[in-house]
């Protein structure tokens, strides 16, 4: 804040996004926050922490785990909860896991619908949580420029692009039926700057896998996959090789891309973005698989 | 011309590639941010009929100010084929129209938000549809804009969707315009087309609120005057469109004198604390400062200005805080915190300017709730004063609000609120209205108790 009672953009945003969650938590009786472990879900969570202090979080975070998250995620995830500022939910679809429903031998599509977006909606139902917060930013991804802060969601989890409710000023309905269900995106109008230079500014613990370190990988379509865990399988021509790499957006390891840096700190990562010629989701596989492939999942349910 | 993830499955190199990328200046870096820090920021519209080029416009603003990355390009190319599409240019609508039922249809239906950052400042774009039928949007668009770009095919000139367009960013209070007048190069870039457009647009807008209306002759397909200055257009001496939206100036809520929070949650994380969460709207706030409790009337004073960053000694707007004050009272969710000498409006009964957002009407006397701030109340439109035409500008009698329509209307609450006229304080002189049975958001209101101005607002 500064003497001439003016906010910075950060601090603008910072606003927005606390107003948004108080909202929630005002009009809404089951809210839980959709947490991914990566660094959009940190900022959320220290938002959410801002917006509710003094005390601890009057909803839950619910990680959907496809069990393929890498190791440092989940330590992460774990290290966090044990401080006991929320209450974590960790959902995981059982028979997806009995019948070993995995990224080598399904193609990525069905892979995500299994074990992604089916367990969301299982956890969601199971719960029957009424409204649920992601991290989704407008600038990630064309049909999320779209998508209004509060979006409605049918029964069936699905998204309707063609008649989503008009969202005028700060005005928003939470209104709903019984069999309904809300995803609201605090974050809509950060930027992936905002988002990092707000990391650096409040100094937000995020994964140590944003950060350059030496790792074991193989070079797979274009890109280099992390040997996480010894379930990786390789190509009969793959040998695991130690590279300086770092990932710029997290998921499931065998479909999260590593870049090639040597950046190990927030300005030098900052730095990189800044002169990055791919927006992040060039290191995810699984929107590369169809055109429009995001829409398709948001309808289906998927964030 | 760039990489696909997809396509490239080059063996793995066996040479280490050569880390010796200059090791970034952290000073450098740290003056960036500071510098990005304090760019203002420009919220603006973009609204236009079917066809008249906006999406290609905003893909141009995107592309030249090298916002769009290059996979985003790369896709581009991609959709680009895939749909048939062979002009030699790219297709720049395509990186605008994201819904894959857009780019079959070649069409907008749906407002997005696109982000880009010049030197100067950080713009958002509500990117709004054309149709008459999505006139829906565009008011979404405008409710939290300060500034809209109307686009005008220079082959059509103004149309009856142009001058709705135009009363209703007008109605939203919008009041600064850009007027592109695009395809300008299917006119043989004709100075007197342009000017007669220019002159029938001025004549008409005479009638609405606008503070500034600037005009601009573009090409958008082919970037002139967007960013870069038009070599087919030496007779145009004026500035380009974001040479018009660095210059505009920027609202700053400085309203210092009258503080004004609503209280959007009781906060009671324990027994031992009770504080009053919201957003201030305006002006400032102290500890030890006396305040007000709206609509009761009630005085007490702030103690604490609670944040997880340590209590503030001032808090103003657009903060987002938690109040604690000196005296035990019942405050809800929904009440008014003022300064003492902050006289707002109270009551139940608003005149109000709806449009109108469902494809069932507006009907008098049928009950549906009405949000204001945080509160939501049942209540009723009484009367339609009239519905304003919106081609011809004319006050007509009518029984009901159909879809898109806008209309002066009288609510009747049942219980008093705290409001301002939308003219004076956009914050406390808006409201939606919320249809009880399906939940639909299914009107906007903007209060117009000044009647003695105009009843429509124009």
């Amino acid at each position: 804040m500064s003497a001439a009672y003016k906010l910075t953009h950060l601090e603008q945003l910072e606003a927005e996004s606390i107003y948004i969650m108080r909202e929630v938590v005002a009009e809404r009786e089951r809210p839980v926050m959709l947490y991914s472990i990566g660094k959009d879900s940190s900022v959320l969570l220290h938002l959410a922490k801002k917006a509710f202090y003094p005390g601890k979080l009057p909803f839950p975070l619910l990680h959907v785990d496809t069990t393929w998250k890498f190791q440092d995620m989940i330590a992460f995830r774990n290290r966090l909860a044990a401080q006991g500022e929320f209450d974590l939910l960790v959902y995981t679809n059982e028979e997806g896991r009995e019948n070993d429903v995995n990224p080598f031998d399904y193609d990525s599509d069905t892979y995500t619908e299994i074990m992604k977006t089916d367990a969301l909606k299982a956890a969601l139902d199971n719960y029957e949580f009424d409204a649920a917060f992601g991290g989704a930013r407008r600038d990630e991804e064309k049909s999320r420029a779209k998508e209004r802060v509060f979006s409605l969601r049918d029964k069936y989890h699905q998204w309707d692009p063609s008649n989503q409710r008009p969202e005028l000023w700060n005005l928003y309905n939470s209104n709903i039926r019984k069999d309904e269900e809300l995803r609201v995106f605090p974050l809509s109008n950060w930027t992936e700057l905002d988002v990092w230079q707000y990391i650096y500014q409040e100094n937000i613990e995020i994964v140590p896998l944003y950060f350059a370190k030496e790792r074991p990988v193989v070079r797979r379509q274009g890109t280099w996959i992390m040997v996480d865990d010894d379930r990786m399988r390789l190509e009969r021509d793959e040998t695991p090789q130690m590279r300086m790499v770092r990932f710029r957006t997290l998921g499931c390891y065998p479909l999260s891309g590593a870049i090639e840096s040597t950046a190990d700190t927030l300005p030098e990562i900052i730095h990189e973005m800044l002169t990055a010629e791919t927006s992040e989701r060039e290191g995810r596989l699984i929107d590369h698989d169809q055109v429009a492939s995001m829409e398709r999942k948001k309808q289906e349910g998927y964030f | 011309m760039l990489q696909n993830a997809v396509s490239d499955l080059r063996p793995p190199l066996t040479v280490p590639n050569s880390l010796d990328q200059d090791v970034p200046d952290i000073d450098y870096i740290n003056e960036y941010l500071a510098e990005n820090e304090h760019k203002e920021l420009l919220k603006f519209l973009t609204c236009g009929s079917v066809d008249d080029g906006k999406s290609t416009l905003i893909g141009r603003l995107l592309y030249d100010t090298n916002k769009v990355y290059e996979d985003h390009l790369s896709a581009l190319l991609r959709d680009s084929s895939r749909l048939g599409r062979t002009d030699s240019e790219p297709d720049f609508a395509l990186l605008a129209d994201g819904l894959k039922a857009e780019q079959e249809q070649g069409i907008t239906i749906d407002v997005a938000y696109r982000y880009f950052t010049t030197r100067a400042r950080k713009y958002i774009i509500a990117d709004c549809p054309g149709h008459s039928q999505y006139t829906k949007n565009m008011a979404t668009g405008a409710s939290n804009c300060e500034l809209a770009v109307i686009l005008i095919d220079a082959q059509n000139g103004v149309l009856d969707q142009t001058r709705r367009h135009s009363l209703i960013v007008s109605l939203l209070g919008i009041r600064q315009l850009i007027v592109a007048v695009n395809k300008m190069d299917l006119v043989h870039y004709d100075a007197a087309i342009y000017e007669r457009i220019q002159a029938e647009y001025l004549a008409f807008a005479k009638g609405l609120n606008f503070t500034s209306v600037s005009f601009v002759p573009v090409a958008a397909k082919f970037g002139e005057n967007i960013v870069e200055p038009s070599v087919n257009m030496p007779w145009y001496e004026g500035a380009t469109i974001v040479d018009l939206l660095e210059a505009a100036p920027v609202a700053v809520a400085r309203d210092l004198g009258h503080f004004c929070m609503t209280v959007q949650r009781v906060h009671r994380p324990g027994t031992d604390f009770r504080g009053y969460s919201g957003t201030v709207t305006k002006g400032l706030i102290h500890p030890g400062d006396p305040i007000v409790v709206l609509p009761a009337g009630i005085e007490t004073h702030v103690e604490r200005i609670v944040t997880m960053d340590g209590d503030l000694d001032v808090a103003h707007a657009p903060q987002s805080v938690t109040l604690t004050i000196s005296d035990q009272l019942g405050v809800n969710r929904g009440d008014t915190f003022v300064s003492p000498q902050y006289k707002p409006q109270i009551g139940n009964e608003l005149f109000t300017n709806i449009v109108w957002m469902n494809n069932k009407p507006l009907v008098p006397n049928k009950s549906y709730l009405f949000k204001l701030g945080a509160k939501q109340l049942s209540g009723k439109v009484s009367t339609i004063v009239h519905r304003l035409n919106v081609n011809t500008q004319v006050l007509e009698p009518c029984d009901e609000l159909a879809v898109n329509e806008i209309g002066l209307v009288h609510i009747d609450l049942q219980q008093p609120v705290v409001y301002e006229d939308y003219e004076t304080d956009k914050t406390m002189g808006s409201l939606i209205v919320i249809d009880r049975i399906t939940n639909e958001t299914v009107g906007a209101g903007m209060i117009n108790h000044n009647l003695s101005s105009g009843a429509s607002n124009r």
